[in-house]
This record gives structure tokens, sequence and C-alpha cells, in this order.
């Protein structure tokens, strides 16, 4: 009964809820390291962290590191790997910078033949892998050489776009009202975002929906979790797998095209080493790389955390560029021991992971509580 | 004869050696003399062999050396370690900063080695720990080292790029006087015999498949699966710091960003062009050798045909992609329904006999 409950799970208006899993926790880790790294960055440091436009510059600069990312948590939910996104981002701006100035194209082509190329590479490569079982490294690896040789092959030289339409398109930002900065001659500075940023916030958003709400999704972690027992529920499996890849192709396409929004420059050195840091934000946000566990949620978060961490130790003075990698080396480590302590504990089934009592703001069950 | 056709036929060896085997006659299709070996007088007067393919087999000497350590690595974890780039350069930079605080003398290169390789195998057990005792995916683990590896050599450096030069180093990445074969050559071969000692009269390459094809059955058997892992890395290690200090010697300086790049990503296909599965489990050492060969093969054909080095990745993807395919089991077996078909009368009677047999039921 209700009235059995405490005062605040009858506000709160839920029905019984199991103790939250050892998955989510993971999650809840990730995101309380943000908010506590960013508050302890604020206190110590101040200046830039206090000012809202840095803060949204972390998606600002960050929008396709974010797609490429929700990506990879598709494909590593599904068990496999997809190390070609990095690649496929530059090979996406490029091609659409000789288009768009070469010739004369228009800003809705440059965008088709963005999610062409993305699709394009995910259907190779899905086919590869899923219908004739090649092991996902090896294919979405030559996929990654593929792209990086093809580039230069495009165009020998670095480009810089100049068509008018899309630099308009580039240069428009969105100011959000009521939060900015005052600028040194004491005049409001409103703070402003990208245009990418809402497309990458929009498919964080929809790939969440698809993962937790649509039949697909939910096939994604039962192949990911176990391949035998999701053949023997009757999924398709090497469909699933097939889908997993086609989509990452696509978001790394979008992720191009947001880089080329963001930069407006084609380049060989575009995106470099973005597939790794891919990897450790969906790392960070808790995927793991064995398939059946994550959210693009965390996978957010996971590049957040990366990006603060960076800004962390360029504000904190260490501003030779090998701080930078060896702290994400440092918070790697910490958080692949904090999955594989998680991991070992769940599979001996002993200890339950789960928030003590008193914060989790619901009185423990009475023994006369019956449930409906 | 026939059998023994038959069994070579079914060995994982063939596709990569039929690759090669296609990559020397195209090269003899488009200069006859690309295979000529010639011996000239070098810079320093020492009579050596000279030619394409013992430039290919010197040049593919790092690549080979690693990609024996990835095998064992892969047999044993069911991953691949793709920080072997990074810790090179960690070797290589220890080598030179032991060599810049001394007069280089032979002793002196020796320790050298060692401490790159002491540092080296360590950094493999980092690795390996994680790996063995934390039950991390091995790609996962060998993630850190590969985001903080080239830093580390950046810091060790202190930031430059330090040169070192010395005749006794020049015999080591070049040649040695009187000899005609490249010394990295030598040292790959002597390498390559030690391992295959160390596989041949020891339990390891056998506990080393075991612990890869079941791990729980192995330890049911009393074989410590960490130890394996651990072990296997640490091979790795060696590997590492062996072809770390040979690129030093060969290019006389430590460059921590550009020494041995992407050579991590080399080292997995060679294991993989070999016809090892990346999935662990059974292995050859051989065919990882030639997978490295055929990779630095195909290199070199693509500079010799002209194409700017930036777009060699591309068209070195396309082979890539064409070898795994061919050699995927799903393709081999549709190919082998297919010769049924077109050759072998017999076997379609046979079928013909079960569908009647069906019948009658």
């Amino acid at each position: 009964m209700i009235n059995n409950r405490g005062l605040l799970t009858g506000i709160l208006g839920k029905k019984h809820r199991d103790p939250i899993s050892n998955t989510s926790f993971l999650l809840r880790i990730t995101i309380c390291t943000f908010i506590g790294m960013y508050i302890l960055a604020m206190l110590i440091w101040g200046g830039g962290f206090l000012n809202p436009q840095q803060f949204l510059d972390l998606f600002n600069n960050n929008a396709f590191l974010i797609v490429i990312a929700c990506g990879l948590t598709v494909v590593m939910i599904a068990g496999g790997i997809d190390i070609s996104g990095g690649g496929v981002t530059a090979l996406v701006t490029m091609v659409c910078i000789v288009y768009l100035d070469d010739h004369s194209g228009s800003v809705i082509g440059s965008l088709c033949i963005a999610l062409g190329i993305g699709i394009t590479f995910g259907l190779v490569q899905g086919i590869l892998i899923s219908y004739l079982d090649i092991q996902p490294f090896i294919i979405t690896l030559a996929g990654m050489f593929f792209a990086k040789g093809m580039i230069t092959i495009v165009s020998a030289v670095p480009r810089t776009a100049a068509q008018e339409a899309f630099v308009t398109l580039k240069q428009f930002r969105f100011e959000i009202p009521g939060i900015g900065y005052y600028g040194k001659t004491g005049n409001f500075i409103p703070a402003k975002i990208e245009l990418g940023v809402i497309v990458a916030i929009a498919v964080v958003l929809v790939v969440a929906v698809i993962l937790k709400w649509t039949r697909f999704g939910r096939n994604l972690y039962a192949v990911g979790g176990n391949k035998q027992s999701a053949l023997m529920l009757g999924i398709n499996v090497r469909r699933t797998k097939f889908y997993s890849y086609l989509l990452a192709g696509l978001l790394s396409g979008i992720a191009g095209y947001l880089y080329l929004l963001h930069t407006g420059a084609g380049d060989a050195a575009n995106a470099t080493a973005a597939e790794i840091q891919a990897i450790a934000s969906a790392i960070i946000g808790g995927t793991l790389l064995t398939g059946g566990v994550g959210s693009v949620l965390g996978t957010l978060f996971g590049v957040l955390i990366l990006k603060t961490m960076t800004s962390i130790v360029v504000t904190s003075g260490l501003r030779e560029p090998y701080w930078q990698s060896i702290t994400t080396g440092l918070m790697l480590c910490f958080f692949i021991l904090l999955q594989s302590v998680v991991l070992a504990l769940r599979e001996k089934g002993s200890l339950k992971l789960s928030l003590p009592e008193w914060i989790k703001f619901r009185r423990k069950k009475s023994g006369t509580d019956s449930t409906p | 004869m026939a059998k023994g056709l038959n069994k070579f036929a079914r060995s994982q060896l063939v596709v990569p050696l039929f690759a090669l085997f296609l990559l020397v006659v195209f090269n003899l299709i488009r200069d006859i003399e690309f295979f000529s070996i010639s011996i000239i007088t070098n810079n320093d007067g020492n009579t050596v062999l000279s030619g394409n393919i013992i430039s290919i087999i010197n040049g593919a000497s790092e690549l080979a050396i690693l990609a024996i350590g990835m095998t064992l690595v892969t047999a044993s974890s069911r991953g691949q370690d793709i920080s072997v780039g990074a810790v090179a350069a960690i070797a290589g930079s220890i080598f030179v900063s032991v060599l810049r605080g001394n007069q280089i003398t032979i002793p002196i290169i020796l320790i050298a080695f060692l401490a790159s390789c002491f540092v080296a195998v360590m950094f493999g057990v980092f690795n390996g720990t994680l790996v063995a005792a934390f039950k991390v995916q091995p790609m996962i683990a060998t993630l850190i080292m590969l985001s903080a590896g080239r830093s580390i050599a950046y810091w060790i450096n202190g930031g430059a790029t330090p040169t070192v030069s010395s005749p006794l180093l020049v015999n080591i990445g070049g040649f040695i006087p009187g000899i005609p074969i490249p010394t990295p050559i030598i040292i790959m071969i002597l390498f390559g015999v030690l391992i295959w000692l160390l596989l041949r009269f020891t339990n390891l390459g056998l506990y080393t498949q075991v612990v890869g094809i079941n791990e729980k059955s192995a330890r049911l058997n009393g074989i410590n699966a960490a130890l394996i892992k651990l072990l296997s890395f640490m091979i790795l290690g060696v590997c590492v710091a062996i072809s770390g200090c040979i690129n030093v010697c060969r290019i006389g300086l430590i460059n921590h960003e550009t020494l041995l790049l992407d050579i991590e990503m080399d080292a997995i296909l060679a294991v993989a062009i070999g016809g090892n599965s990346l999935g662990g489990g059974k292995f050859n050492l051989s065919g990882s050798v030639i997978g490295a060969f055929i990779i630095q093969a195909l290199t070199v054909t693509l500079y010799a045909m002209k194409i700017p080095s930036t777009a060699v990745k591309a068209y070195k993807a396309i082979v890539i992609i064409a070898i795994v395919v061919i050699s995927s089991p799903i393709v081999k077996e549709y190919a082998l329904q297919l010769r049924n078909k077109l050759f072998k009368k017999p076997a379609k009677i046979m079928e013909n006999c079960e569908n009647n047999g069906e019948l009658t039921i």
C-alpha cells in the first residue's frame, strides 16, 4: 500500500523500484564525477570556469566528437568496435569543401554528400563484418586507412571553405537569453552556441530513445550481452550488428559535417585521434567493450569529462602538451580499474553495489507491505 | 604427396603465401628488374647487398619482431596490444638517454639495450597485470599507454629530439663491416630462432594456445592462466624494446612523435593477414612473419609505383580488405562449394542420393 511507504516516495509518485543496477551505478559515477570536477574547477581556478561561455564551448568545440562517440557506443553495445570514425570525419570535411568551392555546390548538396559518405562506409563495413564474419577491428582499421588515404587523393593541400551560403551557415550562432558574461569594457555579451551543438544534442537524444524504447535498441543489448542466447530468442543477430555499423557510419558522416561547420577547413590532420578519444569517452561513460552494457548519456558525460580535464590541466599551469595525454591516461586507468572492480563484484554476485539506505529517499519496505 | 598437398591447401598459410606470390608476380610484370639483387659498395666502403627485396626484408624486420610478440599476446589474451608504438618510443628514449650519458662502446650499448628492455618489460607487466589480474580487455588496458606513452617519451627526452652518432650504432642499424646482409635482418632471424626454440622446447606455446582457447578449462587443468598472459605481455615488451632500439640505430635519433608511428596497426594486421584469429587460441608465428613481409612488400611496391606517401594508406586498405575477405571462413566455404559444383561430379551424385534417401523416408 502506498501509505506504508515514505512521504517522499508518495511525492515522487513512483511504484516500487529495484535497487539501482551496477551498470547504472557506473553511469551515476560518471555524472557525479563530471559535476564534482566542474564545481571543483570553479572553486579553485574560478576565472574562465565561471564563464558560462567556457562551459558552452565544451559543446561547441566537441560537438563532432559527441556524435562520433554516440555511434561508437551503439557499436560497442552490440559487442563490436568501430575505429573508422575519425578518418571518415576528416574525409567528409575535405570532400565537402572541394564540392562547395571547386564545383560550386549547394549547402544541401554538401550535406547529402556527407551523409552519403558516412552511409557508404557504414554499409560496406557492416556487410563485411556482420555477413562475412570478419573481425571488426581489422575492417574498421582498413576503413580508417582508406579514408585517410582518400583525403590526400581528393586534395593534396589543406583547404578553407569560401562559399558564401556555407560561411553564413557556419557563422550562425544561437544566443542564449539571460546567460552571458561581461566583457572587458563592461558590456554584456550573451553566451552563444553553434548550430552543431543542437544537432549533437538531438543525436544524443535520438540515439538514447532508440536504445531505450525501440526493438532494435533492445536487440543491440541482447546481441552484445550474449550472442548465442540472442540467437535462441529469435533475434536476427547479423542484421542487428549490420544496422549498428550502418548507424555508426551515418553518425560519422554527420560528425564530419559538424566538424566542417565548426572549423570550415578541410585538412588531412582533421579529427586526428578522434577515434581514440571517442573510445576513451565511451569507456569513461560506462560502456563495456565486451558489449551489452552502456548508454549514450554516459558517453556524452565521458566526452565532457575528458575535455574538462584537458582544460583543467591547461589552467592549472601544466602547459606542456604532454601533461594532457598523461592525465588522460591516468583518468582512463582510474575508470578502467573501477569498471573492472564493479564487474568482478557483479560476477561474484555476493556484493550488491547500491547507494546506502539513507541516501535513497525511500523508507525500507516493511513486512506488511503488500504490492497489488 | 597428394595428401600433403591437400593438407597444405587447408592450412592457414595458403592465402598469405598466395598474396605474397601475387605481389611478386605483379611486380615482375610491372618491372622485370624489380627483384634484382646487386652487390655494391656503400658510403662506408663495405661490400653490401642491395636491391628491392633486401630493402623489403630489412624494412620489415621491426614489424616482423613486433608481429611475433603480438601473435603470442593475441593467442593468450584474445585481444591486441595497441600501445606497442608508444612503448617503443619510451624504450628508444631510454636507450638514447643512457647512450648520451656515456662514451659509446659495446658494453654501454648492451647496458642501454638492457635498460630499455627492462623499462619496456615493466610497461608490459603493467598492461599484463591489467589484463590478467583485473580482467580488462587488452585493447582497453593498452589504450592507457597508447594515450600516455609518447608523452612520457617526450618527457624523458626533455622535449627535444636528441641524436646519437657512433660507428657502432651505424653498424647495428645498417651493416657490420664484412657482412653483406643488413644487421636488422640478422637480429630478426636470431630473435625468430630464439622464440622458436623457446616454444619448441618448453610448454609455453601449448599453454598459450590452451589459455586462449578456453581459459576456464586451462585453469581446471592446473595451468596458471594469469601467469601465461603476463608472460606473453612480457615477451612482447622484449620485442618492443628490440624494435625500438633497431629503429633508433637506423635513423640515429629519437623522435618521440614519429618513431614507429602506427606500427601497432601494422603489427595487428600482420597477425590477421597471417591467418591467425584475432579471437585468440591457435596461432602460427610464421604466418605473422609472412604477414609482416606482405605489408612491407605492399608499401615498397606502392612507393615504387610513384604513389605519394600519404595516399599509400588507401591502396593498402583495399588490398588488406581483399585478403581478409578471401580468407574469411564464409567465403572459403562458398568457394569450396563452388569448386565441388564445378569440378567434382561425384559430389553432386552423392547429393542426389541423399535427396533420394530423404524422399523415400
